[in-house]
């Protein structure tokens, strides 16, 4: 996966020097450990800066929008693909503004599994195919990549870009006999009080800085409802049920849409795994649906749309 | 100055016999164990000192992120129709310990904020002057700790009433204030150091912390810079691109001051709300017009940054806003560093 970065900068050079695209959005190295930031490029020899490596988890279909009729090249992996297909088939940007460099991708890392891994802070890691080697002040160990993905890419099914116009390298094999639902379904079988506890008890933490819906690349309404002061829907404080309210109601928002890219949970400073909501979603649109989102172009998402065969048991 | 030494075998003790005249705020797990914050400890519960550099800034014990200013009732019946009261609110005398000295010295740059030559919020001032805050000097900075070189350090005493330098099977506890000394007496720690000897074991400590120091920034070009040359710098908008305007960065912060006011009506009676607010927020400058003057993320991050590093030295003739906790570089989403864009501006020449 890291030697992928050759590739893109060749074809960032490429398409830049050519003019196909005024821009490449892309990540350059950050400044922490397993830390990469997003960030753009316009002239050919800027293609130095950019980097391709498991901290590249943050979803770039977020940055496409605002940039007029610019046209862009992206880097682009399967969950950004499948939300570059969201933004088109719901008219936030045209197909050929696109330039998509796909990238097959094997996961990202996350960040909290590494600096739970050794005694203290993690002040240097890095990082080959399989392996991730971090230091520490104290300690040195390498690991397994595998087991230090973000959940949503233990999970995922759909690695390789859904749409591209060029890959950075030979697509991969795609993940069998995953079970995406495990938890999910431990979730449906509780009573209502005790979900409703696992509940509070998810969101209790939540310090309103909305990270999540500002990370999401689904969250793009010009105001969110719980900025709307005329009328105002939800109270402004941390009461615990103006908290869920959000939570829940932006859940909904991206119901039929959510393609589980985890931008939302990597996002959260005090780490709320917000996709016990988004998941469910997901869950009941494969199940009642058998959709799937941003896989296709020629349809529009489930709860978008009426089809005679949609279940309708729900109505006594 | 005393210096007072205090074995661990009667920390716990000496917190519990304390608790009979001070209620103790301290670091713990958060509810759902990922977090750290500062909270008001259960009777005999024991601060958990390997949380001191919580997550969540102790800025909430002063300045909560939502309290309520006022309550109204616009029941005619009612007395107090029409008439905004302050909540009745307990100020007991707290003792926050284990803070971190750059912390503590946050809780100055907010006074500047709070309590002017014109205006007193009573609210900040209450809380403010309730609490002693008991400092635990940092003896292993962590790598995104820079705030030696702003307002603070790792054992700096501003803003503190006393300070703990961890020693092994002590606390060496420096009295800095008589609401310090009043503490520790209260706790029953009375044990005098040979204060040549401590001192010296406080400065070796203070050393070899100071030499772990692995971040630094520098501003020192910055007031010679006019405003509108940095307003103008061409790297806003390459430091801007990977910001998605959320909270964090201010909400974590323990400098950042702004808050939002709201009312929250249920029938005929409410609440007039102070809440945390963000520069980030299209919505905080959002007029009633619709017009919104910082409506770009460009616009808003620039702000972010002017008013930490230039407007707030250049208005209070201090050094930045900013004490170097490193919250904001840890946890930043998209990992915009304050002290690559303090490098921007401080090296910055227009062409």
């Amino acid at each position: 996966m890291t030697g992928y970065i050759d590739k893109i900068k060749e074809i960032a050079k490429r398409i830049l020097a050519d003019g196909d695209v005024d821009m490449v959005i892309g990540f350059r190295k950050g400044t922490l450990p397993m830390s990469n930031e997003p960030c753009f490029i316009t002239t050919p020899d800027q293609v130095e800066s950019l980097v391709w490596d498991g901290a590249c988890g943050i979803n770039l279909a977020n940055y496409l929008v605002g940039h007029g009729d610019k046209k862009i090249g992206v880097i682009a992996k399967g969950c950004d693909c499948r939300n570059i297909v969201n933004h088109i088939v719901e008219n936030k940007i045209k197909r050929d503004q696109l330039f998509i460099i796909g990238v097959p991708c094997k996961g990202m890392i996350d960040k909290r599994k590494v600096n739970d891994i050794g005694e203290g802070e993690v002040t240097d890691a890095f990082e080959t195919d399989q392996m991730v080697t971090i230091k520490g002040a104290s300690f040195q160990e390498t690991r397994e990549k595998a087991d230090l993905l973000q959940e949503n890419c233990v999970l995922c099914v759909h690695r390789n870009p859904v749409i591209y116009d060029e890959l950075a390298g030979d697509e991969v094999e795609e993940q069998t006999g995953v079970d995406r639902w495990e938890d999910i379904e431990k979730l449906d079988a509780l009573k209502p009080a005790e979900k409703s506890a696992f509940f509070d008890d998810l969101f209790s933490t939540c310090i309103r800085c909305y990270a999540c819906r500002n990370a999401c690349p689904l969250c793009y309404c010009p105001q969110c409802f719980v900025d709307e002061s005329a009328p105002q829907w939800v109270g402004k404080t941390e009461n615990p049920a103006d908290v869920k309210t959000f939570h829940i109601l932006r859940a909904y928002h991206c119901a039929g849409r959510c393609t589980d890219c985890g931008a939302c949970q990597r996002a959260c400073p005090v780490g709320i795994n917000m996709r016990f909501l988004t998941r469910k979603l997901e869950k009941d649109c494969f199940d009642l649906f058998g959709w799937e989102a941003g896989l296709t172009m020629e349809k529009r998402p489930a709860l978008d749309a009426f089809a005679p065969e949609d279940p309708d048991d729900f109505i006594k | 100055m005393k210096i007072i030494k205090i074995d661990k075998k009667d920390w716990a003790g000496g917190l519990k016999k304390s608790e009979n005249s001070y209620r103790l705020m301290g670091p713990v797990k958060g509810g759902n164990r990922l977090t750290s914050e500062f909270r008001v400890l259960e009777k005999g519960q024991v601060p958990d000192l390997s949380l001191s550099d919580a997550l969540l800034s102790p800025k909430s014990i002063v300045f909560p992120q939502s309290e309520s200013m006022f309550k109204y009732t616009t029941d005619e019946n009612s007395d107090d129709v029409n008439i905004l009261k302050r909540p009745e609110k307990e100020y007991p005398l707290t003792a926050v310990v284990g803070i971190r000295p750059y912390d503590a010295a946050a809780f100055l740059i907010l006074k500047k904020n709070f309590d002017t030559k014109e205006y007193r919020d009573p609210y900040w001032m209450d809380a403010y002057e309730s609490c002693v805050f008991v400092g635990l000097a940092v003896n292993e900075p962590s790598s995104t700790d820079f705030s030696a070189s702003v307002n603070s350090g790792p054992f700096a005493e501003a803003g503190l009433d006393v300070l703990l330098a961890d020693d092994g099977d002590v606390f060496l506890a420096k009295t800095l204030t008589d609401k310090g000394a009043a503490w520790l007496k209260a706790a029953g720690w009375e044990n005098e150091a040979d204060l040549a000897h401590a001192s010296k074991r406080i400065e070796e400590m203070k050393a070899a912390a100071e030499k772990k120091i692995a971040s630094t920034i520098s501003f020192e070009n910055i007031p010679n810079k006019s405003i509108m040359e940095l307003y103008n710098a061409d790297f806003w908008n390459d430091a801007a691109f990977s910001c998605i305007n959320c909270g964090t960065c201010a909400y974590l912060c323990p400098t950042c001051w702004c808050f939002d006011i709201q009312d929250e009506n249920h029938g005929k009676s409410g609440s007039r709300n102070k809440l945390w607010d963000s520069c980030m927020f299209p919505l905080f400058t959002l007029h009633g017009s619709g017009h919104n003057p910082r409506d770009t993320k460009t616009m808003r991050v620039r702000q972010r940054f002017m008013h930490k590093l230039k407007y707030y030295p250049d208005k209070y003739e201090d050094g930045p806003m900013c004490v170097g906790c490193g919250r904001c570089v840890r946890f930043c989403p998209v990992n915009i560093d304050i002290r690559k864009i303090c490098e921007q501006m401080n090296s910055y020449k227009a062409c």
